[in-house]
């Protein structure tokens, strides 16, 4: 008996009961669409934070003061004040691989225009910083070396601080109080959105760092330094000479360091596995109704089997061997896990497409999951339905000729 | 010693062979059922030679249902061997009387034994799946046993769009559809009302008669077993009569005879009306 001719037998034995080969075959469509989905929107996601690190600048090298043992990409704030201004230069001058850098050290002040006030971020830095963090000037400018050498009280806002001091009135040239001192806006930065973490990064000042180590914050050491490498390998191979090089100006021995360094590759791969992780566990909760759907198919073969004992029976009597017979529920048990594999794959593309839709996400298919899926019901049905074939092919066709 | 001479007439008339299609020797039959030992059949010896029509009869336990099992190759004997068409068959494995059951036999059962939901084609066809020809070739043999039987205008109705006396043809079609050697019939005739099991039996006496094909048929009514040409009859495990059938019983004369389905709902409504006629006047 050939497989074509199996196969077409199983798929008329099914169909004489359609009802109940639906009903079976729905543990493993459900199962199937689940993790189609949740895989294609988990890669979705994926996609949307991937884009997010890259728009962060692919040459970058974020040096962070901070203990490693902290963890996470981001460090407390304010713990280390060993980074500062001297480091950033010596970087500058040492190492080639580094194109640029600018220093950043933020405190949280309460800023007031007209009747509007808010409480957000300022972060002192140079005007490279836009260029390193690749984030333009949609309207104005940002400040000028000049203003940084002269501890200028000017300022840059983020979009939302804009929106909320000055609603729909242009706010270049107006002045704003940051503390209590007076600053003049000189530009708007155009908006980044959310980061990977969820905050709005549009909800900040930017002023030159002079003004507010010496007017604002009052402290003369940084949070982190912001540089970016002549090339993205560069960046990779910038890390060590970084370290060495403030290990020795910061008289680190025993590799305790007091800062962080990370590039950009290593926050797009962190990000990449979490969420990955994140995918993949999502992923096996969902394989759970796989194997509830096997059990199922395992369940109905083994109804069905006892139902058609006569005709195992009558079979046997006319000529089928145990083989054939074991074949012929195999094949019907596989044609439908498969089968509700395929439903069940249309129906999760179907399904992810829709929520990608209303997310604004774009929709991912992944053919990994794809083939998985497709593999996964083939074995299922296997796996389930070899002991009920083995059931059917013990028959014995003079008791089951009889079987009431 | 009738019986002596009846088998010794047998023997002479052999097939056109000359080798009998059926030989048991000795055959013995035990079921092993733990504390007890069941012996089915003591020491059975019969020979049935091709185109013969033999009706095996007897009480339950006598035997009758256990020597169909082994002639049909679903059991083998304990002892004793079983040439079928000159082939001991005793004592072959599993897959080989498969093999055998497919090639050579062909079987009726009185619950006819059909697929639900599946035309009556696909049902002749079914000894044909595991015959390993191809999908023209089964529905072309499939078409020809119920041209046979004369269901060919039925081929796409369901079992459950034939009446009793039609499914069972149908199962008749289906033991026919692999050219067997020998038709084995198990009560045919036994869900069916007598109208019915006597074209039944027309169907196996023209296929018997015209077409040369071996038949042993099991029936506990001794009217049926007439329209044989030789009956066995068992009691206890042993052959205890084996005599061709005096008298023998013709379906298509008996057919002529009985009154149709029409004629007989006539009947039915006249006596129905005498008998409220009568509990009227009692009234």
């Amino acid at each position: 008996m050939d497989f074509m001719n199996t196969f077409r037998l199983a798929l008329r034995a099914l169909a004489r009961n359609k009802m109940r080969s639906a009903l079976t075959m729905l543990g493993i469509i459900i199962g199937v669409g689940a993790v189609i989905a949740v895989v294609s929107i988990g890669q979705g996601a994926q996609y949307i934070v991937q884009q997010g690190i890259q728009a962060m600048g692919t040459n970058a090298v974020f040096i962070s003061a901070g203990s490693n043992r902290a963890g996470g990409v981001r460090q407390g704030y304010g713990g280390v004040r060993t980074l500062t201004v001297d480091d950033m230069n010596a970087i500058l001058q040492e190492i080639p691989l580094i194109k640029q850098a600018a220093p950043a050290l933020s405190s949280r002040q309460q800023v007031v225009y007209g009747n509007q006030n808010w409480n957000t971020s300022i972060t002192g830095t140079t005007p490279n910083y836009f260029d390193i963090r690749t984030w333009p000037v949609q309207a104005g400018s940002a400040f000028s070396d000049e203003e940084v050498d002269l501890a200028a009280n000017v300022c840059v806002l983020g979009t939302t601080v804009e929106r909320i001091l000055f609603v729909d009135e242009n706010p270049i040239g107006k002045t704003i109080r940051i503390g209590n001192l007076p600053f003049r806006v000189d530009g708007v930065l155009e908006s980044k959105g959310q980061n990977v973490t969820g905050q709005d990064q549009d909800d900040v000042i930017f002023a030159p760092y002079t003004t507010v180590q010496r007017k604002i914050s009052g402290i003369t050491w940084l949070q982190f330094i912001a540089a970016s490498a002549v090339s993205q390998e560069a960046s990779v191979a910038a890390v060590g000479p970084i370290t060495s090089l403030l290990r020795e100006r910061h008289r680190i021995r025993n590799g305790d360091d007091d800062f962080l360094i990370r590039t950009q590759a290593d926050i797009a791969d962190l990000q990449n596995q979490t969420q990955s992780t994140m995918t993949y566990l999502l992923g096996g909760i969902a394989s759970v109704s796989l194997l509830v759907g096997g059990i199922g198919i395992m369940n109905i073969m083994l109804v069905s089997v006892t139902e058609r004992t006569r005709e195992i029976g009558v079979r046997m009597a006319v000529g089928a061997t145990e083989d054939d017979v074991r074949r012929q529920f195999l094949v019907e048990a596989v044609t439908l896990s498969m089968m509700g594999g395929f439903i069940g794959i249309i129906l999760g593309l179907i399904g992810s497409a829709l929520i990608s839709n209303l997310l604004s996400w774009p929709t991912l298919i992944s053919g990994k999951a794809i083939i998985a899926a497709v593999i996964f019901s083939a074995a299922v049905g296997i796996f389930f339905g070899y002991y009920p074939a083995h059931k059917a092919a013990q028959l014995d066709p003079i008791e089951a000729l009889r079987y009431e | 010693m009738a019986d002596q001479i009846t088998v010794a007439i047998r023997q002479q008339e052999g097939g056109a062979g000359g080798q009998p299609v059926i030989r048991l020797e000795n055959i013995f039959k035990t079921y092993d059922l733990g504390e007890i030992q069941v012996q089915a059949l003591r020491g059975v010896s019969l020979d049935v030679t091709e185109g013969e029509f033999v009706a095996v009869m007897g009480p339950s336990g006598s035997g009758k249902s256990t020597i169909m099992n082994i002639l049909g190759c679903l059991d083998r004997p304990s002892k004793g061997r079983y040439f079928l068409d000159g082939v001991d068959v005793s004592g072959m494995t599993k897959t080989e009387l498969a093999r055998i059951r497919n090639r050579k036999l062909g079987f009726v059962f009185q619950q006819f034994n059909l697929l639900s939901r599946t035309s009556a084609l696909e049902n002749v066809e079914l000894p044909t799946v595991y015959a390993g020809i191809s999908p023209e070739e089964r529905t072309k043999r499939a078409m020809e046993a119920l041209k046979r039987v004369g269901l060919a205008d039925r081929a796409g109705h369901h079992p459950s769009q034939l009446s009793g006396g039609q499914q069972q043809r149908v199962a008749i079609a289906r033991g026919l559809v692999n050219r067997p050697s020998i038709l084995l019939a198990d009560e045919p005739t036994g869900n069916l009302d007598s109208r019915t099991s006597v074209e039944i039996m027309e169907i196996l006496q023209t296929l018997n008669d015209e077409q040369g094909l071996t038949i042993v048929l099991v029936t506990h009514e001794p009217d049926i077993a007439q329209y044989a040409k030789r009956n066995l009859l068992f009691r206890d495990g042993k052959l205890k009569r084996d005599a061709l059938v005096e008298e023998r019983l013709n379906a298509r004369q008996v057919l002529k005879s009985l009154p149709t389905a029409e004629e007989q709902a006539a009947e039915d409504a006249l006596e129905e009306s005498q008998r409220s006629a009568r509990t009227d006047a009692t009234a």
